[in-house]
């Protein structure tokens, strides 16, 4: 009873240590938002550990001869200067560390790799400099729009206080529901640029001409802020991304709004276009 | 011992070389081109710092202050080119010119001329580099790497950067060439190659790197040039031609590039450790084949640059598997020195501190170097801070510790003249803080997802870019204390003893005055 009462006292205040960690640090990955950033996030740990380890043994060992060996110490120079087994021993080693290094990466870059069966897909498209957004297939199909930096000018030239979300924040959102997996199609425009929302692990360079995918899934709602990660020109540090996810019901009524305002753009652009007499709507396409 | 040389100096076989300038650029003396050579670095070494000193007071606080985001681009650009084939590049061609003949008993280089010609393109192409800066859309601003389409759509100075890559690859050919020549026909009676100094063998792997590589970047930057100006589209998808193919291009360059900037340091560091401990290299077979491997391996790990890029699960599998292999012949090295230390009789003089202060900082560096191996913590790292301050980690802390090391080492061989060893410590002691200082903090930048490559950044970042700006400040500021030590030491620092060093136990020391003159082993040394 009580040892199960320790054990899991141990537990909570290990769980709490280590989310303490994650949230809000500076010295570290963001919070993971979904199962592939939370496998990056703890391989990063499990490898930092590792290398403390072999550190501290290398450097002990030769901080221990910095301080003993020396001459001024009255320290006379051994004479040895080959050891095959030794050799032998400090190869095998790290060849085994490694492996084990290996092991769950290789399973982590498969689940990476591995977009079928998506339940939406959108298309990412990179322009000197803002991102596009069409969504292709799933809730949502037929939304459309640009995204581009939203921090004003001013800002950028200190002749105003910077905002909170200072060149993070965008005019439009990529909104995605929660718990869904949303397959990306990206490409580019003009250069290559890169999407990456560091909290949902997902970094994919966006090639002009060819298209490439990734994908992603969000666990809670919320706002997930990344940046453009291959140089683009002038404006690269300016095409910040912002993904916003939602519960279902929120992201049923964002679809709903986004339609009818499609709806209401088409129509007009028809008007203009002298397609539309009156009050028939038709459905032709143009 | 051989002091009798030093009186010869005159040489009786009436060789009129000219004299003032003149002498610089005729010369085909191999101590005059390594010293010529070693300068040059040293002054692109300030160049390149300075543009990073631009660099690092743009980001010392959030908003845009001193650097339009284009000219700071520029400056990033410039950085890299200068630094990579100006300063480090060059100042290793340098101590080979000087060390190269005299670790292995030859008089000379085996092309004295062609030396002459390779040293001199450099003032030429980094002079294209400098000027590129004020020509109308200024210099090249797409980054070291220059990826296509991006410089397709630069000006000017982006022709003059692809004209000066040209130059300086003709250039390091030659003096590759140059190399490999002088150790494989050059050595002394009785040095074969497996009791070369490790330097010389370092080198001489290097060269055959950079006859592989070198070619490659040419090809590249020529297949640049015709996208940009003669209508092919070797790299633009509207004409059939894949922007992921320079990428693939260039770091088949690329990679073995950067094993090009740190084996001659690894040969350098090889030497001095072994003197100041007072004992033999331990392991040196195992340090010539790990030296080997690792030049091996580096051509076959290139895609390691370009996870990100949707390369194919066995692609990524197949470069991740390979980049960690490295890490044990380059594992298998650090042991080595670790060994070669334990129990030897050392003493600390600055050539000492700093390879100490190499191996301590290269590990950390190794083992950033690790983690952006494993592909999926690369993809998050992939173009941030982290990168960067892998690669000072390196860079910084590795190759050119290594060739501060190198210079406090040899200057006495090469000038007769001892440098101030309370100033070379404090030198050290500086340049230790205010490295980590700067770079260490970048790798919690990096994880927490600051991009490279930008001149403003979002708020929560500014505190470490504050602490690394400050830390560049003073580590740019404490090498002005280098160039002030090297000037007085050639100027007028103490006579030096003939053997400064006791536990010294190459043939530059052991079989040549000091100062070496200007023509050594005109008959060749017997090795036993
Ligand atoms: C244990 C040995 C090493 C390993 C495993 C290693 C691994 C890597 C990897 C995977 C990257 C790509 C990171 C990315 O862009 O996401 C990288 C970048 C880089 N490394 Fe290393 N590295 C090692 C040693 C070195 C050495 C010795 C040097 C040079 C002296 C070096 C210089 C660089 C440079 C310059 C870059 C960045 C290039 C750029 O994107 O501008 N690395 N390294
Ligand atoms: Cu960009
Ligand atoms: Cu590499």
């Amino acid at each position: 009873m009580s040892s199960k009462l320790v054990a899991s006292l141990a537990g909570i205040f290990g769980l709490a240590l280590y989310s303490s960690m994650a949230i809000g640090s500076k010295y570290n990955l963001p919070e993971p938002q979904n199962f592939i950033a939370q496998d990056v996030y703890d391989q990063h740990i499990v490898l930092m550990w590792i290398c403390l380890v072999i550190f501290i043994g290398v450097f002990g060992v030769m901080f221990y001869s910095v301080l003993k060996h020396r001459k001024s110490q009255g320290y006379k120079a051994a004479n040895f200067h080959h050891s095959t087994s030794v050799e032998i021993v400090w190869t095998v080693i790290p060849v085994i560390i490694l492996v084990l290094m290996a092991w769950p990466a290789t399973k982590t870059v498969i689940a990476m790799k591995d977009t079928s069966e998506p339940d939406m897909t959108i298309k990412v498209t990179g322009y000197q400099w803002m991102w596009g957004y069409d969504y292709l297939q799933g809730d949502g199909e037929g939304i459309s729009f640009y995204s581009k930096l939203s921090t004003p000018v001013a800002q950028i030239e200190n002749k105003e206080p910077k905002g909170e979300n200072y060149l993070l924040e965008v005019d439009n959102n990529l909104v995605v529901p929660v718990g869904k997996k949303v397959r990306l199609i990206i490409t580019a425009n003009d250069v290559i640029h890169a999407w990456w929302v560091p909290a949902l692990a997902v970094k994919q360079d966006a090639i002009p001409g060819f298209i490439r995918d990734s994908w992603f899934e969000v666990d809670n709602p919320g706002i997930y802020r990344g940046q453009c990660a291959e140089l683009c020109g002038k404006d690269h540090g300016y095409m910040p991304i912002v993904v916003e996810a939602l519960e279902a019901e929120q992201y049923a009524e964002w679809v709903a709004e986004q339609q009818e305002k499609l709806a209401a753009e088409e129509t007009s652009e028809k008007q203009k276009l002298g397609l539309v007499d009156g009050s028939i709507v038709t459905n032709e396409k143009s | 011992m051989a002091a009798v040389h030093g009186d010869v100096h005159g040489h009786g076989h009436g060789d009129h070389h000219p004299t003032g300038i003149m002498r610089w650029v005729m010369t085909t003396n191999h101590k005059d081109i390594g010293t010529m050579y070693l300068w040059f670095a040293l002054s692109m070494f300030f160049v390149g710092g300075t543009l990073a000193m631009g660099i690092r007071a743009e980001l010392y606080q959030p908003g845009i202050q001193i650097l339009e985001p284009e000219l700071f681009n520029q400056f990033t650009t410039l950085h890299g080119l200068i630094m990579v084939f100006g300063a480090v590049m060059p100042a290793f061609v340098g101590f080979a010119n000087w060390q190269v003949p005299m670790m292995i008993g030859a008089p000379d280089m085996a092309f004295a001329r062609m030396n002459n010609w390779s040293f001199w393109l450099l003032p030429v192409a980094a002079s294209f580099l400098i000027i590129s800066f004020f020509v109308p859309g200024g210099a090249a601003a797409g980054g070291w790497t220059f990826y296509p389409p991006l410089s397709v759509q630069g000006g000017l100075g982006v022709d003059l950067m692809i004209f000066a890559v040209h130059i300086l690859g003709a250039s390091s050919i030659m003096g590759a060439i140059n190399i490999i020549t002088t150790i494989l026909n050059m050595r002394a009676p009785g040095m074969t190659l497996m009791k070369m100094p490790m330097f010389v063998w370092t080198w001489l792997i290097t060269a055959y790197l950079l006859v592989l590589v070198m070619p490659v970047l040419a090809g590249t930057v020529t297949m640049l040039l015709t996208d940009r100006h003669f209508g092919t589209s070797f790299f633009n998808a509207a004409g059939g031609g894949d922007p992921v193919l320079f990428q693939h291009i260039f770091w088949f360059f690329g990679h073995p590039e950067v094993y090009i900037m740190i084996l001659p340091a690894f040969g350098i560091v090889s030497e001095i450790i072994p003197t100041f401990a007072r004992k033999r290299l331990f392991g040196y077979s195992s340090m010539v084949y790990a030296t080997a491997s690792i030049a091996l391996l580096s051509c076959f790990v290139w895609a390691h640059h370009m996870f990100t890029v949707g390369m194919p699960v066995v692609g990524q599998l197949f470069f991740m598997y390979m980049t960690m292999l490295i890490a044990v012949p380059t594992g298998v090295k650090v042991f080595n020195w670790t060994a070669t230390m334990w129990q030897g009789s050392m003493t600390f003089e600055t050539p000492m501190l700093f390879s100490i202060g190499f191996i301590f900082l290269f590990v950390i560096g190794g083992f950033s170097g690790v983690i952006c191996a494993i592909v999926p913590i690369d993809i998050q790292v992939q173009e941030t801070y982290y990168v960067i301050a892998h690669f000072h980690y390196v860079l910084v802390s590795g190759s050119l510790f290594a060739l501060f090391a190198g210079a406090y080492y040899w200057i006495p061989k090469w000038t007769g003249r001892m440098y101030n060893e309370t100033l070379g410590k404090w030198h050290f002691w500086l340049s230790m803080f205010f490295f980590n200082l700067t770079f260490f903090v970048q790798h919690f930048l990096g994880l927490a997802g600051m991009p490279r490559r930008i001149p403003d950044y979002a708020l929560q970042f500014a505190d470490f870019n504050m602490v690394s700006s400050i830390g560049a400040f003073g580590f740019g500021l404490t090498q002005i204390l280098f160039v002030y030590i090297m000037v007085s030491c050639v100027r007028s620092g103490e006579p030096a003893p003939e053997k400064p060093w006791e536990g010294a136990t190459t043939l530059e020391w052991t079989h040549l005055p000091t100062p070496a003159p200007y023509h050594s082993f005109e008959t060749p040394p017997v090795i036993k």
